[in-house]
């Protein structure tokens, strides 16, 4: 066998010599036959009998030498390819629709090896963990570690190899042009060798570089690098001053390095945690660890809760907080899988939306198998004849599997390639909502995928024809080749089940993207809390202490930008605030307790949003004020301790508005004086409408505390996402300070498009799907109609001349097609059932069992099946008796 | 006798043939079997290099290029241990085969006596 393949090979030099050899027989032949006296001639011609036919026995030379297997599938692949050129149409047919179904599968497959499959980019990624708590006592689910938690894991832990610590800061970088906004990452040292990373220049941070008091360093990452110092490699040394604090660079990372799904940060510094300033509390950071080899998770677990007691004992609590407070939220660890907090809930809508691909892809493949099934009926004389000469079933069942599967991986190659184009469209539509999409890519996984797939799917709707052709029945074929007769009965039923199925998943696919466009329109109806967001400009301007440290100076110069910008034409109102909803989900949040509320019935104090606003702000939001006032400037030059609270907030400590207005308020750590509530204010969305509005408490950008040096300002104008208007304010922040840079410069429209992007790209691979889908069994029933008619043409004619009327006729017609179509929508439902259930999660404010959608869906399929069916009806009934009766 | 030869015979006429004379290239073999058949076997000699080819696929021979007696490159084929075992079984199986032909076609079949 080895021999015969390697001689395959050599097919070439194999040939050569047989040729030689035979030629020199002929040659000796030749030489001894004139040796014997005969004339040249005659000897040539003596030697040639001698040695018989010179062609056979090369043909049975090669014949011995080659695979025979291999030689008829070659033969057959030959075939395959002439014949799909004799039928070009069903031939493009065919390949298009594969294409189309392998490439749509090999795309969202290509995302998902990236995001859930592969592993992260880290050696030993598996051994990788993120460290947070969650509090059944407090309701909350996931609450980000502590520097005294770090500190005491760092320390004390068993189980842990080493543990980090780290936090994305926005900063500030001056001198050198224009100012600069980068995004920094404030590290513990040990965070880098926790993910086994080396850096391309120079080292990463040690211990020493972690101590406070000592002069700092920084590490760039690769495109930072690129972008403000070229490449250059002396950069080692050189020193970035980030808000206003001289850093020396020590490294930077090697390009391919990601901060877990952090795309933006763009230089890395140490933290230098102060151990003598670290109190127990003061939650907010995220923490990653690598486990000791041969450690679980759960064994990690449970060391991490041991320490915890002993952290709390090790640190003084956070001042304005009891022992008490902390303990009584009975924290636990919560300990995940580095790649599921880095993945999070993507899985749910990519295995949805794959799931949704590969029933299209099962669609395309009944429509593939119908075409497959007239094209294999036309050559059925053909067939039979072959089979009457001596073909073997095997043979003939081969040759035509063969064909399919030359459709298949022709079709998976085309897919390919749309595969390739559809990723441009699956990145942008993903980026903002799927993490690790600069990972995606067809790489030989995708590529393996796409084979075995278009390989499967060709042996899907091979098998058919083969099972209906190739077996013995020639003599009823030779003979029954005209239509009409019972050979194409079963013929029928086979394509009429493949329509049935087609209809059936075209409906359950529909449903689920009826369900999707249901979602989005329910969260498009809720209200977000703030008006008319794309004519809301918004853009982030800091002021860092080093610049201008003291806070009211400072608030006095935000404010004077404010007015420089209110100044400008077209700008109805502008104001500023330290966060805007759907920016960083819940980034400012800190304990909430207050008198008379729900802290005096004894209930723990809850984790609520903090954000510092100018006043104007919930007039240029568009966020009602339900009850009292808005903040005034004299709140904040005086200052007065003022809040504002949330409606549902106001509900939930005081049972409504009007009881709320008066009552005091403070923080839990860094907020700790009492506030009184001044204003209620219309419940916003800060995590976006998908999720509850969760209650936010609004306190001025100055307070006696501190000044809000970090703010967005949002200015409400018809010109807002011009680049007219943004000259123009980038003009009058300027003209107050020209050393401020600009950052995060987009509409609130964009934010809120933002927190629906998960949403809608859900919504828009699973229309595409659903309306493929409905494609495809839109031209199956029409295909099998047509057929249906033809084949009973002359029955037309007789029943015509008998005096049938046209409708009759035309009913027939249609209530076989409509049939079908109900028998496709029954059992399709009962797909769309179980796929409704399994996508749920996806879903919001509408049930996946949705009564208006599935009638709707089912309608709308019945009708444009009823469509499809009538039109080759149409025809039939518009047959002329005579000439229908002729008609073979 | 008939142009055409089993596959099978014809293989042990190489087989043989190149056991008794060493190796040989092609014309050599042909002229050789046809010398011992004294001329009745009529073979064509074309057929020879299937038979060839498939003695060497099944390593009972082998072949390699060397120099006829007239100076010429040729390829030659000499036996391999394994074909000659295969010879040996051959020969045997053969001689067996022809004595029960023997018998058989010499007396009447049991149930006619």
């Amino acid at each position: 066998m080895l021999t015969r393949l390697w001689s395959l090979l050599r097919y070439r030099r194999l040939d050569r010599e047989m040729d030689i050899e035979l030629a020199q027989h002929l040659e000796s032949l030749e030489a001894e036959h004139r040796a014997r006296g005969l004339s040249p001639e005659a000897a040539r011609l003596a030697a040639r009998r001698d040695f018989g036919a010179v062609a056979r026995a090369q043909e049975a030379h090669r014949e011995q030498r080659g695979l025979p297997l291999l030689e008829t599938l070659a033969r057959d692949v030959r075939l395959s390819l002439r014949s799909m050129r004799r039928t070009p149409v069903v031939t493009v047919a065919v390949l298009a629709t594969l294409a189309v179904g392998v490439g749509a599968n090999t795309a969202i497959f290509s995302v998902i090896n990236a995001v859930l499959i592969r592993p992260l980019p880290y050696p030993d990624a598996d051994r990788l963990i993120s460290v947070s708590l969650t509090s059944r006592a407090m309701q909350i689910a996931d609450l980000e570690s502590a520097p005294y938690l770090y500190l005491t894991a760092r320390d004390q832990s068993r189980t842990l190899e080493r543990v980090g610590m780290w936090r994305v800061q926005a900063v500030n970088v001056l001198g050198g042009g224009e100012p600069q906004r980068v995004i920094a990452l404030r590290v513990t040292a040990d965070i880098l060798p926790v993910l086994g990373v080396e850096p391309l220049l120079g080292r990463y941070f040690t211990a020493a570089d972690d101590e406070p008091g000592r002069r700092p360093t920084a590490v760039l990452m690769y495109g930072y690098w690129q972008r403000r110092f070229g490449g250059d490699p002396s950069v080692l040394g050189q020193t970035v001053v980030l808000d206003g604090s001289p850093h020396d660079i020590i490294g930077v990372m090697p390009q391919r390095f990601r901060f877990l799904d952090q795309r933006s940060v763009d230089l890395i510094a140490p933290v230098q945690l102060d151990r003598a300033r670290v109190f127990a509390g003061g939650f907010g950071w995220p923490s990653l660890a690598r486990l000791k080899p041969g450690t679980t998770i759960e064994q990690a677990s449970a060391d991490i809760a041991r320490l915890l007691p002993i952290a709390a004992d090790a640190f003084p609590v956070m001042p304005g907080f009891t022992r008490a407070q902390l303990d009584g939220a009975k924290w636990e660890p919560l300990l995940l899988p580095l790649k599921q907090e880095v993945v999070g809930d993507a899985g749910n809508t990519l295995w949805v939306v794959m799931a949704t691909l590969g029933l299209v892809l099962l669609v395309a493949c009944a429509n593939v198998a119908n075409l497959i099934l007239v094209r294999t009926e036309s050559r059925q004389r053909e067939l039979a004849v072959r089979a009457a000469l001596g073909a073997s079933w095997g043979r003939i069942a081969r040759g035509l599997l063969t064909e399919s599967v030359v459709f298949g991986l022709a079709g998976g190659a085309l897919g390919v390639a749309v595969a390739y184009a559809g990723l441009r469209v699956l990145r942008t539509l993903g980026s903002s909502s799927l993490p690790r999409m600069d990972e995606i890519a067809i790489d030989r996984p995708v590529l393996l995928f796409a084979g075995v797939v278009s390989f499967l799917s060709a042996l899907l709707f091979g098998l058919l024809p083969v099972l209906r052709y190739a077996r013995p029945q020639l003599s009823a074929d030779l003979r029954s080749e005209s239509r009409g007769s019972s050979g194409s009965r079963e013929h029928l039923r086979a394509r009429s089940a493949l329509v049935v199925v087609q209809v059936a998943l075209s409906l359950a696919l529909l449903v689920s993207a009826g369900l999707m466009i249901r979602t989005f329109r329910e969260l498009g109806r809720v209200d977000p809390g703030f008006m008319r967001p794309n004519a809301i400009q918004t853009l982030r301007v800091t002021i860092p202490p080093s610049s201008l440290p003291d806070p009211v100076l400072t608030a006095r110069r935000q404010h004077a930008i404010l007015e420089g910008i209110a100044a400008l034409p077209g700008v109805e109102s502008v104001a500023y605030a330290s966060e805007l909803p759907m920016q960083f989900g819940d980034a400012a949040t800190d304990l909430l307790v207050t008198q008379g509320g729900s802290t005096s019935r004894g209930e723990l104090p809850q984790n609520r949003a903090f954000h510092f606003v100018s006043p104007g702000y919930f007039a240029t939001m568009g966020t009602s004020i339900v009850a009292g006032r808005d903040f005034s400037w004299a709140d904040l030059y005086e200052p007065r301790a003022v809040a504002l609270i949330s409606e549902d907030l106001a509900r939930r400590e005081w049972g409504g508005a009007a009881a709320a207005l008066g009552k005091r308020l403070r923080g839990g750590s860094g907020l700790n004086i009492w506030r009184e509530v001044v204003g209620i204010v219309g419940n916003v969305h800060n995590r976006g409408v998908s999720e509850p509005a969760g209650g936010t408490v609004y306190l001025p950008v100055l307070t006696d505390l501190a000044v809000a040096r970090n703010v967005s300002f949002v200015l409400r104008s018809e010109r807002a996402g011009t680049a007219g208007l943004l000259a123009d304010v980038q003009r009058a922040v300027w003209a107050v300070d020209p050393e401020l840079p600009l950052a995060d410069v987009r509409t609130m429209g964009d934010y809120y498009g933002a927190s629906l992007a998960r949403t809608s790209f859900t919504l828009v691979m699973l229309a595409v799907a659903g309306v493929m889908a409905l494609l495809l069994g839109v031209i199956g029933i029409y295909g099998l109609m047509s057929y249906v008619v033809s084949q009973r043409t002359r029955e037309v004619g007789i029943r015509m001349a008998l005096g049938a009327q046209r409708s009759e006729i035309g009913g027939m017609f249609m209530r076989q097609g409509l049939a079908l179509t109900l028998v496709g929508v029954a059992l399709g439902l009962a797909g769309a059932v179980a796929l409704a259930r399994w996508m749920s999660v996806l879903l919001f404010g509408v049930s996946p069992f949705d009564l208006a959608t599935y009638v709707s869906v089912s309608a709308a399929l019945i009708a444009a099946a009823g469509l499809a069916s009538y039109l080759p009806t149409r025809r039939a009934t518009r047959f002329d008796p005579i000439a229908a009766l002729r008609v073979e | 006798m008939s142009k055409e030869v089993l596959q099978g015979t014809l293989d042990l006429m190489v087989l043989r043939t190149l056991e008794t004379m060493g190796p040989q290239h092609g014309f050599g073999l042909a002229k050789r079997i046809l010398q011992i058949s004294e001329g009745i076997l009529d073979l064509n000699q074309g057929t020879l290099y299937p038979a060839l080819v498939r003695l060497e696929q099944r390593r009972w021979i082998r072949s390699r290029w060397g120099t006829s007696d007239n100076n010429r490159k040729a390829k030659f084929y000499e036996l391999t241990p394994r074909g000659k075992r295969q010879l040996a079984e051959e020969t045997e199986s053969w001689s067996h085969t022809v004595s029960l032909m023997d018998r058989f076609l010499r007396n009447p079949a049991p149930e006619n006596r």
